[in-house]
């Protein structure tokens, strides 16, 4: 199944490598990963989209405690979470389909941040579905690039506490 | 008054109370060697080999209990000691590694004898520094020795550029550590070890299974209160030998692959498994869905990583060791009273039943070849007066030494258990007697795991460390030859040594002693000789070659199913079907 895991590291060079690292050593997977300062500019955030059986994720989150430059570990699957997710899609835009062009925006409350004659450049916010939704609408005119951000994501601040799960408390 | 970053270094080195660094020279170390050797406090031992002084720095660690240090140069020299990181890494030994890099504005640059050391060592060290700024050189070797002995132990590793050894900072050493992202935890859950009481206090068939975490935390004393008070027998892993005295009637010895078949079928049988200090390694689960099908498990242990890896828990406790048993103990001790003891007698006559029917066993004729376990026990019967620290490499001989040397205590059993390293044995040995100059230091080697590391030599003769190696020299890599016996047909591919050098006479060269047993009856003597030496000492030992190591359990099958010895197409075929080593091979040709 998949999960999203925030984690809090030390904003430090060679984290991101350790945290690459035991994924890729230990054969887990990383779907996707992003990585940015918070507002301590002594640490950062990374959320970390992987997949496994409950046995898997269970040792993901216990090796990423384990890792001496990570400060907090949130599997966000355990509690009720926001996530979003931003893409940049360049499109070949012929005359004739400007206008449709626009209209897809528009249904996905999608911007247009830059044009030419013969392109745009789409700005797309949301969870990857709706990135999927409007890559497959604007696929037939012509994609011509692609990039995504990967996922970030937040737990809802909760009506009932969050099971956050800390170094000092081990999961037993 | 500032000091370099060399005299910090060795400043930070007496501040830990280290008094011995295994080291090999470079370019960019020279300013560290050239300040060592100005002074007296830490003492260098040159090796021959990184993979050498990495070795020697596990061995001292592991018979201390203290974090072992070795130095070693850029590029080859940190290439060479990734083995040795590696193997303390898997084993979690403590130790501090100090590697050079070329000059920081060089880094990056493909300077000469550079190498990314971080990125080489991150996936088998617990952490790693590069120290950037001669300012942050003390901070950082007071994390590194705390990273390395707290915790989960394990290898760390700072490397240190050329400029920074020689720029100066103001020294101060700071009185404690602290990391967020870093607290291990000592005291175990409250109530999870009450339940574990319960759980011990109910059992019918209890068994104990312990590990190296039990060395680590020194905590022998309460594992040997537990065990006579609740009555409960114990089981060793190979990196958990000496933790529970081997000569106790509650000691059923190993468990796992070459364990005894009393160990692994009261492991099968049991109802309540209590692992304390171990990772449930698959050469001790063998195959995982049939392992302790009727147990309950209680798995202490200081890594969290460590629980529920590979099989299921029912009372994880993440804790240290120690203060956990201490705790059972306290609690057991106001419970315990002596109907544990006739509720566990049906379990303790099985045992016993199960020892009586399958003890380890060997034939040794008179006249005939020597058997390796011949030498392995005779060699514990001489020594055990004084209390040797032991060492093995890996092989076969390795599975013997383990089986037959009982150690009395913790912290004298040297050996490679979860990278397997051949060649790890004698560094080793030369580390623990570098830290304890009386004591007397055996290495039980292989002929093949021995040219692994026997450059070194050099090392013990010029250092004084006079190790006692005694080789089991079958010929071959006995281990690989077994499998190839038991489940290749016996084609012996690549497992004959055919040549191997001639052991006394290396011995001599060196400067060493050589001795060789001819025959069986001359093993006393000779070993006797071996242990009134007073320098290193080479013992050549031909073994009988085809001897194979029963019990085994063959890899993925299943606890109570141990093969018990030769099935009966290999014991025809074996004799006289080989040669040991030239002069010897007419005695085991006639065997
Ligand atoms: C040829 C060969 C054959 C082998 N055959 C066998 C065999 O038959 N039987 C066998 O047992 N092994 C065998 N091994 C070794 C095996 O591969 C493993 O190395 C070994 O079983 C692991 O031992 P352990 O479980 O005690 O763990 P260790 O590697 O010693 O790990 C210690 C555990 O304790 C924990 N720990 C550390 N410090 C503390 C503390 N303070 N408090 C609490 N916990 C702590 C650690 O987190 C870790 O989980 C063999 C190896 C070789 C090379
Ligand atoms: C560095 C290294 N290479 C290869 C192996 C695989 N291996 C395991 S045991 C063994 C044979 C060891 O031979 P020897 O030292 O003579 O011991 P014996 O089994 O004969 O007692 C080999 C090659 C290993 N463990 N380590
Ligand atoms: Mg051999």
């Amino acid at each position: 199944m998949e999960h999203i895991i925030s984690v809090t590291v030390e904003n430090k060079f060679g984290v991101l490598s350790r945290v690459a690292g035991l994924f890729s050593g230990r054969g887990f997977n990383i779907e996707s990963l992003s990585v940015a300062p918070t507002l301590d500019p002594s640490m950062s955030q990374m959320t970390i989209v992987t997949s496994g059986d409950e046995r898997i994720i269970e040792q993901i989150v216990k090796q990423l405690n384990k890792l001496i430059d990570v400060i907090k570990v949130v599997d966000l699957n355990e509690t009720e979470f926001v996530s979003r997710e931003t893409a940049i899609i360049k499109v070949h835009t012929k005359d004739a389909d400007r206008a449709e062009a626009l209209r897809i925006v528009d249904i996905f409350r999608a911007n247009v941040i830059d044009s030419t004659p013969s392109t745009y450049t789409i700005e797309v916010s949301g969870d990857p579905k709706k990135i999927e939704a409007i890559i497959n609408l604007l696929q037939p005119l012509g994609i011509k690039d692609l990039v995504r951000t990967g996922r970030v994501a937040v737990a809802r601040e909760p009506a009932r506490p969050v099971a956050v799960q800390t170094k000092k408390v081990a999961r037993d | 008054m500032k000091l370099t970053g060399a005299e910090i270094f060795i400043e930070c080195l007496k501040r830990e109370g280290v008094k011995t660094v295994f080291a090999l020279p470079g370019g960019v170390v020279l300013k560290i060697f050239d300040t060592l050797y100005q002074q007296k406090d830490v003492e260098v031992i040159l090796t021959r080999h990184e993979q050498g002084a990495g070795h020697m720095a596990e061995g001292y660690a592991k018979a201390t209990g203290k974090a072992g240090v070795c130095l070693v140069t850029s590029g080859p020299g940190m290439t060479n000691v990734i083995t040795a990181l590696a193997d303390a890494y898997m084993d979690s030994v403590p130790m501090v590694c100090f590697s050079g890099q070329v000059p920081t504005s060089l880094i990056g640059n493909d300077a000469f004898q550079e190498a990314d050391n971080i990125g080489l060592s991150r996936p088998c060290t617990k952490y790693n520094f590069l120290v950037k700024d001669v300012n942050d050189l003390a901070a950082t070797i007071k994390e590194a020795f705390y990273i390395a002995t707290t915790g989960r132990p394990g290898p760390v590793l700072v490397d240190i550029p050329k400029d920074v050894s020689m720029a100066k900072a103001e020294f101060t050493y700071p009185n404690s550590v602290s990391i967020r992202g870093y607290n291990p935890t000592y005291e175990g859950n409250k109530w999870q070890i009450k339940q574990a009481a319960e759980a011990i206090m109910k059992a019918k068939k209890p068994i104990l299974y312990v590990g190296g975490g039990v060395i680590f935390s020194s905590a022998s004393q309460e594992l040997l209160e537990l065990a006579e008070m609740t009555q409960i027998p114990v089981d060793m892993t190979l990196m958990g030998l000496g933790a529970f005295p081997g000569e106790h009637p509650l000691s059923l010895g190993m468990l796992g692959m070459h364990g005894t078949y009393q160990a692994n079928m009261a492991m099968h049988y049991s109802d309540l498994v209590i692992a304390i200090g171990a990772r449930f390694d698959d050469r001790v689960t063998g195959k995982v869905s049939e392992f302790c099908p009727y147990a309950k498990v209680i798995h202490v242990d200081i890594d969290p990583t460590s629980i529920r890896k590979n099989i299921n828990v029912d009372i994880p406790i993440v804790g240290d060791c120690k203060t956990v048993l201490r705790e059972f103990n306290q609690i057991l001790r106001a419970t315990v009273n002596g109907e544990q003891k006739e509720l566990r007698k049906p379990w303790w006559d099985q045992i016993q039943e199960w020892q009586q029917a399958h003890p380890l066993t060997y034939h040794q004729e008179k006249d005939g070849p020597i058997k390796p376990q011949q030498v392995v026990k005779r060699l514990y019967e001489l020594t055990r007066d004084r209390d040797p620290i032991v060492s093995t490499d890996v092989g076969q001989h390795q599975m013997w030494a383990a089986q037959y040397f009982k150690l009395a205590k913790p912290n004298r059993w040297l050996t490679s258990g979860g990278l397997g390293t051949m060649g790890f044995g004698f560094p080793a040995a030369m580390g623990a007697q570098a830290a304890f100059r009386d004591r007397l230091v055996l290495c039980i080697a292989g002929d093949g795991s021995i040219q692994m590391n026997m450059q070194e030599m050099a090392t013990a003769v010029v250092s004084k460390l006079p190790v006692k190696i005694i080789i089991l020299n079958n010929g071959f890599h006995g281990m690989v030859r077994q499998w190839q016996d038991l489940f290749y047909e016996g084609r012996y591919a690549s497992s004959y040594l055919d040549t191997t050098p001639d052991f006394v006479k290396l011995a001599d060269a060196y400067g060493a002693v050589g001795l060789r047993v001819k025959k069986v009856g001359d093993l006393d003597a000779v070993l006797k000789e071996a242990m009134a030496t007073d320098k290193p000492v080479i013992v050549d030992v031909p073994t009988y070659p085809y001897e194979n190591c029963y019990p085994m359990i063959p890899a993925g099958g299943c606890n109570h199913e141990m093969l018990l010895e030769d099935p009966p197409e290999l014991k025809k075929k074996q004799v006289g079907a080989g040669k040991v080593t030239p002069e010897d091979k007419d005695t085991v040709l006639t065997a």
